[in-house]
């Protein structure tokens, strides 16, 4: 009996996610669809005028980055624990914690990647500064990987709850809140030139954050879902 | 190495139900036990606390190697295989995925699931598998990455004629390199097995 290696075992199941993510229903494309149409409707409700949305452009792209985050995350962990996959991966060699963070990062390299690589994209058209693309970016980066983590506190809270969908954007939209706030201020100080460092750094402070403190607490959600 | 599991005083609540009071049982290396009971007893909730997914409600799990205790997390990440009547099974991934995660996130050898016969389902999704392919499919990591418990939930059910026969074959192969199995049966397993028929607690056990 030898002891299967943690990490070809985290290799194993991160590429079996991606897979996943990548491919069933629909894939990233119902994530991008979504945050493409909201983007589209902007001019539409506010009008074209060009010197107000350049103004607004980055803050509404975080609202829409923030609300398409969501959309896939009801089906983080409900799939396997639909086909009780959770019976197989519970008694391999990665603790719960880690197979909910792995989980959690391949749904974000599946959605949140491309949403922020779309984001500089997004901003550009609705008219900001093109100059903003690369901090946009970054900002993106962070905040998408701060809502995929949070999400899956949310989407491991809901498990086993039939429907859990609004429960769980109920639950996760109140701690999207601080990225937001930091990553539309940081966008604001970009764009009047004012060092954006400050905002960046509490983003960045938020994601480590996340990344401490959502696996513990997927674990014990999970745990207490699945007995 | 003889291995052996150690169950004392084991009490399962399932909700306010008290399903199993005072459970003592104890199995060795090469001992295969059948859990049989009526529907609803608790076979299946047994399995999973065994399995270390649900907790008890008190009394204790003990492995043992040696005479030397097995951590419980070593003893469940390496030690234990469990097959319950759902698959683990992820519809829309075909046979060969499927065997080869297996064998990765378990430590495996996935040549060693050739008497399972499944060469001609590699390429199939698992959704377009009958119940008994689905059942031959999850069996294959009982052999590919080799622990010494198998719990096993109702695991003929599915299977035709033939395919009982096999697994009844590797079960006993299993058994005959110092593994143990604890089994819930409803027909009695094609081979010497010890008998654990579990029953209701009384009402005043249960405390109702």
């Amino acid at each position: 009996m030898t002891a299967p290696s943690l990490l070809s075992a985290s290799v194993a199941l991160l590429k079996r996610d991606l897979g996943m993510t990548l491919t069933r229903g629909g894939g990233p494309l119902l994530a991008v669809g979504f945050y493409i149409t909201l983007m589209a409707m902007i001019p539409l409700s506010v009008g074209p005028d060009t010197a107000t949305l350049s103004r607004i452009a980055p803050g509404v792209t975080w609202l829409c980055l923030a609300l398409s985050s969501l959309l896939s995350l009801e089906r983080l962990f409900e799939r396997d624990y639909d086909d009780a996959v959770f019976d197989l991966l519970r008694l391999g060699p990665l603790p719960l914690e880690l197979v909910a963070l792995l989980k959690c990062l391949a749904q974000w390299v599946g959605t949140g990647l491309i949403l922020s690589i779309l984001t500089p994209l997004v901003m550009i058209i609705l008219g900001a500064a093109p100059a903003l693309a690369l901090i946009g970016l970054v900002a993106a980066l962070l905040g998408s990987l701060s809502f995929a983590l949070i999400g899956g506190i949310g989407a491991s809270l809901a498990l086993g709850a039939r429907k859990g969908g609004v429960l769980m954007a109920l639950l996760v939209l109140p701690f999207y809140v601080p990225p937001v706030i930091f990553g539309a201020g940081l966008m604001q100080a970009a764009q009047i030139s004012a060092s954006p460092l400050q905002a960046l750094a509490f983003l960045s402070a938020y994601a480590l954050f996340a990344l401490a403190l959502a696996p513990i607490a997927m674990g014990a959600a999970l745990r207490s879902a699945l007995n | 190495m003889p291995v052996s599991l150690t169950v004392t005083d084991l009490s399962l609540r399932k909700g306010y139900n008290l399903l199993i009071s005072k459970l003592n049982v104890s199995i060795s290396s090469g001992e295969a036990v059948s859990l049989t009971g009526e529907n609803g007893v608790g076979k299946t909730t047994l399995l999973r606390t065994l399995a270390g997914f649900q907790t008890p409600e008190s009394g204790a799990i003990c492995a043992t190697e040696n005479d030397v205790q097995i951590e419980s997390d070593i003893w469940w990440s390496q030690h234990v295989h469990f097959l319950g009547h759902h698959d683990a099974l992820s519809p829309a991934r075909t046979v060969a995925q499927e065997l080869e995660f297996q064998a990765s996130y378990l430590g495996g050898d996935v040549t060693k699931v050739a008497p399972l016969k499944l060469q001609t389902l590699m390429d199939l999704e698992t959704r377009y598998l009958s119940a008994g392919q689905k059942r031959r499919l999850s069996c294959a990591r009982l052999l590919m990455a080799r622990r010494v418990l198998w719990l096993l939930d109702e695991p003929m059910a599915p299977l035709d004629v033939a395919h009982r026969e096999l697994l009844a074959g590797l079960m006993q192969a299993h058994l005959a390199q110092g593994g143990m199995i604890i089994a819930a049966v409803h027909d009695a397993l094609p081979f010497a097995t010890r008998g654990l028929r579990l029953e209701r607690p009384a009402r005043e056990v249960a405390g109702v």
